[in-house]
């Protein structure tokens, strides 16, 4: 064995080309004639041989193949001690297929990995941020828990380390060690609020993104951080923004007070939204509620905005959530446009925004109305999204539109797919049972339906017959007549079912028909489904005691049959009938009340969305998305009561609003700008080449607005004192800080230098033109940075500017409306011809079909 | 939010070709609920992009025929992931040329690196592609070749200042001798045609793509003769929000390469004009196992501009057995698997219009089809954004070099769809 593998290696040994080779067979057909555990066993010590030679080369080569084993899911856990010994190595790609495996691997051999571990400590002091970083990343992977200290140190360093691409890192190492160890939860709460603090753009999503992990209940965390990163959010990057923006609209739910004026649904269904708005908002500002957003949630609101226009469809999103659910309902109708254009994308964004579309359209109608044509359904779609639409459309369809939507539809109940051609046509119920204008159009265009040669269709438009009819009594007798007919022809249970129901129910209104449709049951009952059975066996009852003369002996017989059916909830029903109706020594009480039992008025079914109710979860969440609450849904509270209890927006005062005062908004919102951006200058600029005068320049000019804000509060005058403390705490440890920058400047200097050697040794030029560019790279950012200043300001325009484009808005809407009153004529006709009589030819087609089940259920009516 | 624990790819015959964990071991197994899911859908086109499982949830894409299928353990987004994964998808896509089994497989060490960059215990890290082309080196056989002689490696030995800077998606030291700024103004049209010819539902969509190669750290300001067009945008993150929303001039400082600028919709209270209109007439005799097929295509509101690169693409219903027609100009196919009828037509000379005539041949007995089919149509114009979208200028700030600039308009056909 031994020797065999050695000759093995040698030759291979010999080129690597034959080595590649060899692994592209292996890989082909991994179980050989001469079987796996053989062939296996003596690539791995090939392996290990490669591993332990003083090639690089070599080494890279067996990393290689053991990466793709990886890859395919097959073990190599027995190459540990061969590989973790490469962990050192110099050759940077060697030590990173290294990493790969000791991720992968080192939770199964806990022992050997703590080999290691002084590798990445090493590593983690080294000059160069990257190696720190990657070394934190792999250290933190390792799924081990006796190092559990060491990750904690290397944490608490890495979240001081100069490099907010290091913090980066010690923030995803946070969640790391919180899921390998919870009890480290308060130290790494600590480690949290230290990061919550930094303000590079870097960390935030990372920090945020620990905090929803490891505390999301310790919301007191970010009052002091959220004006933060409400004005760093634009330039965080775009995963880090859709976490943000979840957490700041929890925190936005639990902190202010709700914007939604009572009645406000109301008028949102009522009134065409793009309309009335402009309205609304004078209105409510003549009324003047005591009601007046807080600043700090206005802020929220406007920063994200400009986001809806991101690439990421996560993002928008996530903006679209955060306004739907703390916006003020007036507000909330921009996002529609955003989401919109999202339906453009590929099918899997399609289907999770049509469904939060579903949702939101049921409540606001207005939102997306201007959008309906949007949602019409192409041949070309996937079945789900044709659903989903479908269910968008029926939400949106009104008085104004209905029209042009049933032309639409009836193109839809066309359609070659058949399972949206049967969701259509429970659509069209919908839409008759939610407008009752076009009630009667909608049962005489189903009507006609039931002359269709496909059964799906002709069953489904049975089964919303039904539910339409029961909706609206009396004054059917001709399409039960027509339906009573169809029973010779349909096999679809679900609607076999529906037209005995409705028979029986209108059994005294077609007296001629009801007992020759028994007749013809009690014929085939054994044949029949068992649902169908049921309605049979109701029927009887009915008929029995509506009719006995006629029928008491069919009904006899059914029940007889039934008695020894061989369903045991037909032979229940059977017996429980038989009690009920036939009066006999023993039958008790209820045997007199027996019609009206049987023949109750029923209410009429409700047709419902199925996204009614979804709204209760967060909008773009996973939970969302399944109806049902998956595991680490973070419930979104209520508005808190309104304004009555004061401490809590005390407390707010004191955490949140040091910049703010009641008076003078805008000049306050200028300031505290101001305060933001400088701070942010303060940090780009330290980052660079610590500017230690800007940072005091800056610091003088907070204090002195916490001065002005104590001169022109009268109520914040304790307040403002415990403000300055948390100030002056601030500053000294800013003061820290920034003597520790200095000290570490020196030290960068010698690190950059050290790089520069290591680049040196592959390429030369390099790091000096990478050098100049970065320093570029800051001060044209810098500029940037004071353009977006003054753009602040021209914000105002750009708000007329929209409002212009609303009023331009306004005269296309009539125009559409226009546009459906004269397809309302041309539509109307066709639909409410009078219900043809179902030529033989047609039956005989319909005959020929297949025999399938549709997918509603007949629930409401047992009896 | 512990984001996504572990991600399997998928071919179309349901093979588990790669797997990659981030955190604790997922076992294969947890793919059988999505081989189930995909088994009730029929259609891979249908397989609900979200599954929930005893204890995961299965979050996957699919593109290129291959699943992406992710493996979830708590809330998350869905939209996250499956952006994610798509982002996942485009790098492939950027680095091997396709996104293919084949070509995931030749470059699996290079897509295990890739991944281990992109996510960092489940949560993105870097996503950038310039920033992923400084940390690993894209495959190209001169550098393979290079590679086998020297030993150096794929691996970037270089920090990725992009990374670290306030403009993550533009790398450093970018230097050419030819320095260009090329954009492509792409617009298509997504249009419903009714029966009568009538236009139920049009829009305009359109996306500028650019291919900046400049060396430094240039920073551009694109502007347009008429913005008001553009109803409403998306951005790359390069660009900055306010210069839009005050000015509507695009500026920003690009990413190095080839990059999606923006993406835009052109209002829809703007009249679209549809280039080309259809005449046609399907029909299916009762009890008969034949029928007529004759359409014909010209052209309509065409700017002046030749339309090319016709093509008609028509899912026959199922009863279709086969189908004899004679094309004037182009040449078709019908594949009698699946139904599908493609004419390739070229492009409209006004003169002598084309089209396709001929006999369908139906399954014997059964019933003639409800609904005719549908005609999806291609077709592509040179030189027009159909919108009327002109770009005024593109100005270069922050470098002293004169690049050369190009705009390129073309227009297409979106999802372009008469019904019959």
């Amino acid at each position: 064995m031994s020797s065999n593998s050695f000759s093995y290696n040698e030759q291979s040994g010999g080129g690597e080309a034959a080595e590649l080779g060899q692994e592209a067979t292996s890989t082909i057909s991994p179980s050989g004639a001469f079987g796996l555990f053989s062939s296996d066993l003596k690539k791995n010590e090939d392996l290990k041989q490669m591993l332990e030679s003083n090639k690089d080369s070599a080494k890279l080569d067996a990393m290689k193949r053991i990466v793709g084993m990886i890859a395919k899911g097959k073990n190599a856990s027995e190459l540990f001690p061969a590989v973790v010994k490469n962990v050192a190595s110099k050759n940077i790609e060697i030590k990173k297929l290294v990493y790969v495996y000791l991720v992968r691997y080192a939770e199964e051999q806990q022992d050997l990995a703590l080999l290691s571990i002084s590798t990445f400590q090493r590593a983690l002091k080294d000059p160069n941020q990257l190696i720190r970083a990657s070394a934190l990343r792999v250290l933190s992977s390792i799924r081990v828990p006796i190092i559990v200290p060491i990750m904690m140190l290397a944490i608490k360093e890495a979240s001081a380390d100069l490099s907010p691409y290091v913090r980066k890192n010690a923030a995803h190492a946070i969640q790391k060690l919180y899921s390998l160890d919870p009890e480290q939860k308060e130290m790494l709460i600590e480690v949290i609020e230290k990061l919550l603090k930094d303000k590079s753009t870097l960390v935030a999503g990372s920090v945020v993104m620990a905090f929803e992990e490891v505390c999301p209940d310790r919301i007191d965390l970010i009052h002091k951080n959220y004006r933060k990163l409400c004005n760093l959010l634009v330039d965080v990057e775009e995963w880090g923004q859709v976490v943000i923006i979840h957490m700041l609209t929890r925190y936005a739910r639990t902190q202010f007070v709700s914007p939604w004026k009572e009645g406000d649904e109301l008028e949102d269904n009522e009134k065409n939204f793009y309309e009335s708005d402009d309205d609304q908002k004078e209105k409510t500002d003549k009324r003047k509620k005591p009601y007046t957003m807080d600043p700090d949630h206005r802020l929220l609101i406007r920063n994200t905005k400009p986001l809806l226009q991101s690439r990421n469809a996560a993002v928008v999103m996530a903006v679209a959530q955060l306004y739907w659910h703390i916006s003020p309902k007036s507000e909330a109708g921009i996002i529609s446009k955003s989401l919109v254009r999202l339906l453009r994308s590929n099918r899997e964004v399609q289907y999770i925004v049509l469904q939060n579309i579903a949702t939101m359209s049921i409540q606001r109608k207005g939102m997306f109305e201007p959008y309906l044509k949007s949602f019409y359904v192409r041949s070309t779609d996937p079945t789900m999204i044709k659903t989903l639409k479908l269910e968008i459309l029926t939400n949106l369809a009104n008085e104004a539109n209905i029209s042009t939507l049933l032309r639409e539809f009836q193109t839809y109940v066309k359609s070659q797919d058949k399972q949206f051609a049967a969701a259509t046509i429970q659509t069209i119920g919908r839409c008759a049972t939610n407008i009752l204008e076009v009630t009667d159009t909608c049962l005489n265009g189903l009507v006609c339906l039931l002359s269709n040669r496909d059964e799906i269709v002709v069953a489904e438009s049975v089964v919303v017959i039904k539910k339409l009819l029961q909706m609206q009594p009396a004054q059917h007798g001709e399409i039960i007549k027509h339906m009573a007919k169809l029973l010779d022809s349909i096999t679809v249970p679900v609607a076999r079912a529906s037209i005995l129901w409705l028979i029986g129910e209108n059994c005294e209104r077609v007296p001629k028909i009801a007992p020759d449709v028994l007749r013809k049951m009690a014929k085939s009952f054994t044949s029949e489904d068992d649902l169908v059975k049921l309605q049979i066996l109701n029927l009887g009852a009915k008929l029995y005691l509506t009719n006995s003369k006629q029928t008491k002996l069919l009904t006899q017989y059914i029940l007889n049959l039934g008695k020894y059916d061989q369903n045991y909830d037909i032979r229940d029903r059977t017996r429980f009938i038989r009690q009920l109706i036939v009066p006999n020594e023993k039958s008790g009480a209820l045997s007199k009340y027996a019609k009206k039992i049987f023949l109750a008025q029923k209410p009429a079914p409700l047709l419902e969305s199925p996204f009614k109710d979804r709204d209760h979860f967060q909008l773009g969440t996973l939970s969302h998305t399944l109806n049902v609450k998956a595991t680490g849904y973070l419930e979104l509270s209520n508005w808190p009561e309104v304004a009555p209890d004061p401490s809590v927006r005390n407390v707010e005062v004191i955490e949140l609003a040091k910049e703010w005062t009641p008076a003078g908004k805008a000049k306050q919102e200028n300031s505290a700008k101001k305060f933001y951006s400088e701070s942010e200058e303060e940090e780009d600029s330290s980052d660079s080449s610590s500017d230690s005068e800007s940072e005091s320049g800056s610091e003088s000019g907070e204090q002195g607005q916490s001065g002005e804000e104590g001169d022109s509060s009268e109520d914040s005058s304790e307040d403002s004192s415990s403000e300055q403390d948390s100030e002056s705490g601030r500053d000294s440890g800013q003061e820290n800080k920034r003597t520790a920058k200095r000290n570490s400047k020196a030290k960068g200097k010698s690190d950059s230098e050290d790089g520069e050697k290591e680049n040196e040794k592959s390429k030369t030029s390099d790091s000096s033109s990478a050098e100049s560019s970065s320093i570029e790279d800051s001060s044209s950012d810098s500029e940037s940075e004071s353009e977006s200043e003054s753009e602040s300001e021209s914000r105002r325009v750009t708000k007329e500017k929209e409002k212009k484009t609303k009023q331009d808005r306004t005269p296309v809407a009539k125009d559409v409306s226009l546009l459906d009153l004269d397809d309302f004529n041309p539509v109307s006709t066709p639909v409410a011809l009078p219900p043809p009589a179902l030529s033989p030819s047609l039956m005989a087609d319909l005959e020929g079909l297949n025999l399938s089940t549709s997918s509603s259920v007949i629930s409401e009516n047992i009896y | 939010m512990k984001m996504i624990h572990s991600l399997f790819l998928i071919n179309c015959s349901g093979d588990i070709f790669l797997e990659k964990h981030w955190k604790s071991v997922v076992s294969q197994s947890v793919c059988d609920y999505f081989f189930e899911a995909q088994e009730k859908a029929a259609d891979v086109e249908n397989v609900p992009p979200v599954i929930s499982t005893p204890h995961h949830y299965l979050i996957s894409i699919y593109r290129d025929k291959l699943f992406f299928v992710s493996v979830i353990q708590t809330e998350v987004p869905p939209l996250f992931v499956i952006e994610f994964l798509h982002r996942v998808a485009d790098t492939f896509q950027d680095y091997f040329g396709e996104c293919s089994e084949a070509a995931i497989k030749d470059n699996v060490v290079i897509v295990y690196e890739l991944l281990e960059e992109m996510l960092d215990n489940g949560f993105p890290l870097a996503t950038e592609s310039n920033i992923l082309k400084e940390l690993i080196k894209p495959p190209t056989i001169l550098r393979s070749v290079v590679n086998s002689i020297t030993g150096s490696s794929n691996v970037g030995d270089t920090l990725p200042t992009g990374q670290l800077s306030n403009i993550p998606w533009r790398r450093a030291g970018v230097k050419y001798t030819n320095n260009e700024a090329y954009f492509d103004v792409i617009e298509e049209i997504d249009a419903i045609i009714d029966k009568s010819g009538s236009t139920v539902f049009a829009e305009i969509q359109g996306v500028i793509d650019a291919c900046i190669k400049l060396s430094g750290m240039p920073d551009l300001s694109l502007s347009f003769m008429n913005p008001r067009l553009l109803d409403d945008v998306s951005f790359h993150p390069c660009i900055r929000f306010k210069r839009w929303e005050s000015e509507r001039v695009l500026s920003f400082i690009p990413p190095d390469g080839n990059f999606r600028l923006i993406s835009y919709r052109v209002s829809s209270q703007n009249l679209v004009a549809i280039p080309v209109y259809v005449k046609h007439s399907i029909s299916f005799k009762e009890n008969s196992s034949c029928g007529r097929f004759d359409i014909t295509i010209g052209p309509k509101q065409n700017m002046g501009k030749t339309i090319e690169g016709i093509t008609v693409t028509v899912h026959m219903p199922k009863v279709v057995l086969n189908m004899n027609l004679t094309p004037t100009q182009g040449s078709y196919t019908f594949d009698p698997v699946t139904k599908v009828l493609t004419w390739d037509v070229g492009k409209i000379t006004p003169q002598k219009l084309p089209s396709l005539k001929g006999l369908v041949n139906l399954q014997s007995g059964a019933p003639k089809p409800e609904e005719n089919p549908s005609l999806n149509i291609q077709f592509k114009i040179q030189q027009l954004a159909i919108s009327g979208l002109k770009v005024n200028r593109l100005d270069m700030y922050g470098e002293k070099y004169k690049p050369f600039k190009g705009v390129k308009y073309v227009t297409k056909a979106g999802k372009f769809q008469v019904r019959t």
